[in-house]
């Protein structure tokens, strides 16, 4: 596989892999769109479409509970319906492992999409996630090494941010 | 004459065996099962309002081999209701979903919940893909649902219509940290 810009996704489901990840519970997101893609395509990972992000939230304390690993994908206007269910993850320290692809932060057309956006990183603070931002795709695997460790290893959560630069902007126009 | 909650709790839980895993939902529910004696095995709540079945799903796709169930209550269950839509696609046959519906939000003053305007849990969930939903009315649907509980094989879903009582709170562990590492140890050295 080739290690190219545009090759993240992919280098981010190697690093899924070898991390030992065998559920991902996602919302669709276009920005997501390869890393569903090869989740869905591959026998050891459970792929589970969810109807809002609060229940991935859910579905992770789950798998751990069962000595599984998962983790959740979702948009950032994805985090808001999670907040309540994070306090699953704080109150029995569970580990889980979110990956958030922005909106509303960079060349953003939609401007419905600033309110949420714009207060991802401090609200998923406030909720005592570690929280590591991705700018360039040559930061994706080191960084979601150090956020699988983190939660997994400490059993905290970990977001990793996907900034709206890294996946560049959604074309409105076709 | 509508089934009582603890005696259905304890008819749903003897004998269960130590491959039966069970996430009871915050409130009555969690009382119930800690008054049907404590277990390693279960995964009480204490929050995560709307969850309890997602949890149940996590835990199922884990652990393929051991039974999941979880049991909650109506109000719990209409918080998180779009979990069984997702639940109604995966279909682990190694889950069921029981509410214990009395219709009213027992914990917050005995309000009126959904269900007892009309809507009806078991048609969502049959509406949602789920193969096995039982009506749980009396004494010999609740053992019916005991003994499919025993040889769970296939997703099931199943509304266990109750009193709106209140007997007296058995209140379990509320440390999570403790009941998260209590449960892993339970069913396995690494989990």
């Amino acid at each position: 596989m080739s290690a190219g810009p545009g090759n993240w996704p992919d280098q981010l489901f190697e690093t899924l892999k070898r991390g030992g990840i065998r559920q991902i519970g996602y919302v669709p997101d276009a920005g997501h769109s390869r890393l569903i893609e090869r989740c869905r395509a591959d026998r050891e990972i459970r792929d589970v479409v969810l109807t809002t992000e609060e229940e991935g939230v859910a579905l992770a304390a789950g798998a751990w509970l069962g000595g599984e690993r998962a983790a959740l994908l979702m948009q950032s206007s994805g985090v808001g319906n999670c907040i309540n269910m994070l306090s699953l993850s704080r109150s029995c320290r569970f580990p889980l492992l979110m990956f958030i692809t922005m909106r509303g932060e960079w060349e953003e057309f939609n401007p419905w999409q600033v309110p949420m956006g714009s207060i991802v990183e401090p609200v998923l603070e406030l909720c005592e996630a570690a929280v590591y931002r991705v700018q360039a795709p040559d930061e994706v695997t080191g960084t979601a090494e150090r956020a699988l460790q983190h939660a997994f290893g400490d059993e905290r959560i970990a977001a990793v941010i996907l900034s709206q630069q890294l996946i560049g902007r959604k074309v409105w126009t076709k | 004459m509508k089934l009582e909650r603890r005696a259905a709790m304890a008819t749903l839980l003897a004998d269960r065996g130590d491959d039966l895993l069970v996430v009871p939902g915050l409130g009555s529910t969690a009382w119930d099962a800690a008054a049907a004696g404590d277990n390693d095995r279960n995964f009480y709540l204490w929050g995560a309002m709307g969850g309890a079945a997602m949890i149940g799903l996590g835990l199922a796709l884990a652990q393929p081999k051991k039974r999941v169930a979880v049991i909650t209550g109506d109000g719990e269950m209409l918080m998180g209701m779009g979990a069984l839509a997702t639940i109604g696609i995966q279909k682990p046959r190694n889950l069921a979903v029981v509410v214990f519906d009395n219709g009213v939000y027992g914990e917050t003053g005995m309000q009126p919940s959904h269900t007892q305007s009309g809507v009806d849990l078991i048609s969502v969930a049959r509406a949602c893909g789920i193969g096995i939903c039982l009506d749980v009315r009396d004494e010999a649907a609740l053992a019916d649902l005991a003994g499919r509980l025993k040889r769970l094989d296939e997703m099931l879903f199943a509304r266990v219509l109750i009193a709106a009582d209140e007997p007296p709170r058995v209140l379990p562990e509320r440390d999570g940290v403790a009941l998260k590492n209590r449960f892993r140890a339970a069913i396995g050295p690494n989990p």
